[in-house]
């Protein structure tokens, strides 16, 4: 398998031309990306003001809004595509934000850390939490405040009535991402669905 | 930070009539204006920025005395947004701001004689609106020979007609920058307004609107005008900050004077003193006037009052900033425009600034705010070099060919 960047692989779900809606956007180098790379349009949602700023100086549409608040201002199907990339793990309304994605997106991408990457089950039958590249937090400073597994996220797209239409797990090496299809629960630091509504 | 140092205010005059909303004509009128920076070969880098409410055409710089020294306090009302280095940077685009008709500054007034009957008009100035300012606007930029604007800028009163222009003008108009603005009034934005009207129409020097003829102001309703006016632009927590309990003259702990109408808390002090000020310059038509442009305007009535329609036909990006203590116009208020503009796929970015301030944090300085709106004209600054780039190479590949 050969190494991409992680823009690469996650621009690889978005089809050219997508109209899309990153959630939790950042800097918005990845829309800035999806906008050059591959002809997309569309917004950007961000809380934070310096990353509001930097989305500004890209030239990328971002709308400074408090997730927790939900998606009011967007339409059903308004997107092909909603991005939840490194997002859900802070969201305490996770399962909603979840249902609002696949309500105002035709399609759905989420990634989080996967909690069950094997240093982390090695860490916790040693008797402490994880603490790693993709976790870098200790257990009472962490902004993650939801922690799941690959498989967990499994069970929530189903019990949400969502199709899975593609998942894999994902380490990070330097600029490099593998790409990982088997045994992510395991082998992944990383877990990543695409998901329609089924 | 540098001022842009001393500037002129330019007058044009206009003798074809300028049809109004209301059906009426002003038929001959002046506009007073002023302009920062220079305008490009091209004509590309012009940015009207649209007046609130009790400001002028004088945004930036300074005003001079007939010696040519710079006037103490006269740096214009947004003098930190605009000039050399700043966020709006008029070393690279060419400002204008228009003093609206019916205003006080010099423009065509009611303190002026209407040219049909050779009297002040007074109460008789013709009722103007939202959509007549841009229009008057428009006829400057036509004078000025700039037929498309690389933005149009305005907070409050002043956002209103940016996004005005991007429906009335849209191909004239590439970004609009709408700051702690509303789509429309809502009822208790009017109500504040009609206690404010009433205010000035019930003072015994108001004369039904013709008091210049008998050589007095309605200083009164004037003051109680803009002290109303005050409270809606300051957040309770800056009032609270500002003056607490103070009273005027004691100790917060002291005991009180005991008396109803003398001035008591230091609050009161600051309200009374803003009335006078307003009540030396301000004109009391002009107020009426403005109040009720701000009441009619309201883009989506024409559309069923659906906004997203009305704003359908705008084609210019947006950037649209509200301030969280802002109660006048809140954040709902400008998120009921990002959401219009979204349903039309329109490209938009909003910022909500968590300020203490109030209405009034659009005029004063917020590094997050003024970040923003720099990095915006900083593409838009982009955008014109790219331009005018992609303009020289077709024309040297013409000449090649």
């Amino acid at each position: 398998m050969s190494e991409r960047t992680l823009h690469e692989v996650f621009a690889e779900l978005v089809p050219p031309g997508s109209r899309v809606l990153d959630l939790g956007c950042g800097d918005g180098a990845f829309l800035a990306y999806l906008r050059d790379a591959r002809g997309c349009t569309g917004y950007g949602i961000e809380l934070d003001d310096a990353k509001v700023h930097a989305c500004t100086q890209r030239g990328v549409n971002v709308i400074q809004l408090n997730l927790e608040e939900g998606l009011s201002l967007f339409e059903d199907n308004s997107f092909d595509i909603v991005l939840q990339l490194d997002t859900l793990q802070h969201l305490r309304n996770t399962e909603a934000m979840l249902r609002e994605t696949a309500r105002v997106g035709r399609q759905g991408v989420v990634s989080f850390p996967n909690f069950a990457h094997w240093p982390h089950r090695v860490s916790v039958l040693r008797g402490r939490m994880p603490v790693s590249r993709t976790l870098p937090y200790q257990w009472y400073d962490t902004p993650n405040i939801r922690v799941a597994t690959f498989a967990d996220f499994e069970v929530l797209a189903h019990r949400n009535g969502l199709r899975v239409l593609s998942s894999f797990g994902l380490n990070t090496e330097g600029r490099g991402s593998e790409v990982v299809h088997r045994w992510p629960n395991l082998l992944a630091a990383t877990a990543v669905f695409k998901f329609e509504r089924g | 930070m540098s001022s842009i140092g001393v500037v002129t205010p330019q007058t044009l005059h206009f003798t074809e009539p300028l049809r109004l909303s209301s059906g009426a004509e002003l038929r001959d009128y002046t506009l007073v204006y002023e302009t920062y920076g220079q305008l490009n070969a091209d004509r590309s880098n012009a940015v009207l920025v649209c007046h609130a409410l009790n400001a002028s055409h004088h945004v930036a710089g300074l005003h001079a005395d007939a010696q040519g020294q710079p006037l103490p306090k006269s740096a214009g009302w947004w003098d930190n947004m605009i000039g050399p280095g700043k966020p709006l940077d008029t070393n690279q685009f060419f400002v204008i701001c228009v003093n609206n008709p019916g205003s006080c500054f010099g423009s065509t007034g009611p303190m002026h004689t209407n040219p049909a009957t050779g009297r002040i008009y007074g109460a008789d100035f013709p009722v103007v609106t939202v959509e007549d300012w841009v229009n008057a606007q428009a006829r400057v930029l036509d004078r000025l020979g700039i037929q498309q604007l690389a933005a149009v800028l305005g907070g409050s009163l002043g956002g209103m007609q940016a996004l005005s222009w991007t429906l009335q003008h849209p191909d004239r108009v590439k970004h609009c920058v709408a700051v702690a603005t509303a789509p429309k009034l809502s009822a208790q934005n009017i109500a504040f307004n009609e206690v404010a009207r009433q205010a000035i129409i019930t003072d015994p020097d108001f004369h039904g609107g013709h008091f210049y003829a008998h050589g007095v102001v309605p200083r009164r309703g004037l003051r109680v005008a803009r002290m109303i006016g005050h409270i809606t632009y300051l957040s309770d927590d800056v009032m609270e900050q500002k003056f607490g309990r103070e009273l005027v003259g004691r100790g917060v702990l002291d005991a009180p004077r005991y008396s109803t109408q003398d001035l008591e808390f230091q609050v009161e002090s600051y309200l009374r003193h803003q009335g006078d000020k307003f009540s030396d310059y301000f004109d009391a038509n002009t107020y009426l006037l403005i109040t009720r442009a701000l009441d009619y305007f309201d883009p989506a009535r024409l559309h069923g009052g659906d906004l997203a329609a009305a704003l359908a036909k705008a084609v210019s990006k947006f950037l649209v900033i509200s301030f969280t203590t802002d109660w006048r116009f809140s954040p709902a208020r400008s998120r009921e425009i990002v959401k219009a503009l979204v349903d039309h796929r329109h490209d938009v970015s909003y910022a909500e600034i968590d300020a203490p301030h109030g209405h009034d944090a659009f005029l004063l300085d917020d590094a997050r705010y003024h970040d923003v709106v720099r990095a915006y004209f900083g593409r838009i600054a982009q955008g014109l070099q790219a331009d005018r780039l992609a303009t020289r190479a077709a024309a040297d590949v013409n000449f090649a060919t």
